[in-house]
């Protein structure tokens, strides 16, 4: 599965993305389940709002973190989503 | 409170609200004790919230309603409601026995995230046997309505020796009612399911053959349909790492406000488990003698305390220990480092006697009147 650059990326409505303040980590909560993310990751997912498309979240975040190189990174963690059904296309 | 504080206790993550042991069906494994007509009492609806203010400000946050069935509980809605507030993803576990479209509408308003139903087998009549009670036809129709209402939809079938033959159709009825989450739970044999062991276990072969028929389904629906395997413990070698280890994840209250390390953990001698309406779950969690009583490592005897494994698996079950050798301090007699791991060919062997017996004793009923007359 890869991702596909001219359609918009949403995060799933099967899965919440959520803050956890005992733990101090952002979330992904699913029926018997549970992922604990890194910040890098969340941040990602953050912007999987269904108005962005792959490039667009590269360079919002390339901006947000004044540096740039993020695209290989950024499409494969979002590969890695799209496989285990936390984000959508269409 | 009796008990010891001990350091490195991680928070509880997932809690179990039992809040009724009443339930229209009478599945003969299910999962409350066999005691359990003796446990009327139940915790009233401030009681509950206290308990989920509680636990989720030590960090739980995988929340199950169960029973019991927890429909009949009149202020369900409210807990939902009450839960999504404080950020818990919740889950309705239900046989789907009187769930309605208006219910499951104003349980997804209330923020209700899934709903997991159970369905004893795919053909109607053995269904609707082993449930005790017609079920089947509006189990169906619920598990529509769930998905029309865009809750991811878990189905959980329990598998014994009475409908483990079914696994093929089993899968194309996941399949046809479009489960997200399939649970194929082999049963776990305490209380009820202890009663019908003879019953219910299946042979090796039965086990072996299904199993194989459900790993080749995985891979065809992965991606599409997501499947939760329970292995049947009692054809490993190895134990299960019980509750992923005793007082570090899970915590379970019982109806009447017993709080448990594990659901089973209420047949356990000299445990005093702590209820909530006396203590605070951060008591009950940190201080409380029944959760410290086989956290870490310290309470193990031989073969487990030297064993190179103990971390991985914890020295699998204590209930298990306790209701097939009466000794909750020795290993899981399931593995096969175990002194006592003849038990379990012993179960086995019982049990494929049973199956050809010509005249099999029938089924115990989980319902009020096997209760009192087995406790």
């Amino acid at each position: 599965m890869s991702i596909n650059p001219d359609l918009t990326i949403k995060f799933s409505p099967m899965h919440r993305l959520q803050w956890e303040e005992a733990q101090q980590k952002d979330v992904i909560l699913y029926p018997e389940g549970m992922v604990e993310l890194n910040q890098s990751s969340a941040e990602i997912l953050k912007l999987c709002d269904g108005t962005r498309k792959l490039a667009q979240i590269v360079s919002d975040l390339e901006q947000k973190f004044a540096t740039s190189g993020l695209a290989n990174d950024i499409t494969a963690f979002l590969e890695v989503a799209l496989k285990n059904g936390w984000i959508q296309q269409n | 409170m009796a008990g010891s504080n001990k350091t490195n206790i991680t928070p509880p993550r997932w809690l179990l609200a039992e809040l009724t042991y009443a339930c229209p069906l009478q599945c003969p494994y299910c999962s409350n004790p066999i005691d359990y007509a003796k446990h009327q009492s139940e915790l009233d609806t401030e009681d509950w919230k206290r308990v989920l203010t509680q636990a989720r400000k030590m960090g739980a946050v995988q929340l199950g309603f169960s029973g019991g069935e927890p429909l009949t509980r009149k202020d369900l809605t409210e807990l939902v409601k009450h839960a999504r507030d404080l950020g818990y993803y919740s889950n309705l576990i239900t046989s789907g026995y009187g769930l309605t479209e208006e219910k499951i509408i104003q349980l997804k308003e209330a923020g209700l995230d899934h709903i997991q139903i159970s369905i004893q087998a795919s053909s109607q009549e053995l269904s609707d046997h082993i449930a005790g009670t017609a079920s089947f036809q509006h189990k169906k129709e619920v598990a529509h309505l769930v998905k029309k209402h865009g809750y991811p939809m878990v189905l959980c079938v329990v598998i014994h020796r009475e409908n483990i033959h079914q696994m093929p159709e089993i899968l194309a009825m996941a399949e046809e009612l479009g489960a997200d989450y399939l649970e194929l739970a082999n049963t776990q044999y305490y209380g009820w399911a202890h009663a019908n062991r003879d019953l219910l276990l299946p042979t090796k072969e039965q086990f072996e053959q299904a199993e194989q028929i459900a790993q080749d389904f995985k891979e065809k629906v992965a991606g599409k349909m997501k499947i939760y395997y329970v292995v049947p413990d009692f054809y490993e070698d190895r134990p299960k790492a019980c509750m992923n280890g005793w007082g570090t994840t899970f915590l379970t209250i019982a109806p009447d406000g017993m709080a448990l390390p594990c659901h089973s953990a209420r047949e356990l001698p000299g445990l005093d488990c702590p209820n909530v309406k006396d203590y605070s779950i951060e008591q009950i969690w940190n201080e409380s003698k029944a959760f410290n009583f086989f956290r870490g490592y310290e309470w193990m005897k031989e073969p487990c305390s030297s064993c190179d494994e103990k971390e991985k698996d914890f020295g699998g079950c204590r209930c298990q220990a306790y209701l097939l050798i009466g000794d909750m301090y020795a290993a899981d007699p399931v593995c096969s480092k175990s002194p006592n791991h003849a038990v379990i060919q012993e179960a086995i062997d019982s049990a494929r006697a049973s199956a050809l017996a010509d005249n099999e004793k029938p089924l115990i009923f989980r319902n009020s009147k096997n209760s009192r007359s087995l406790s």
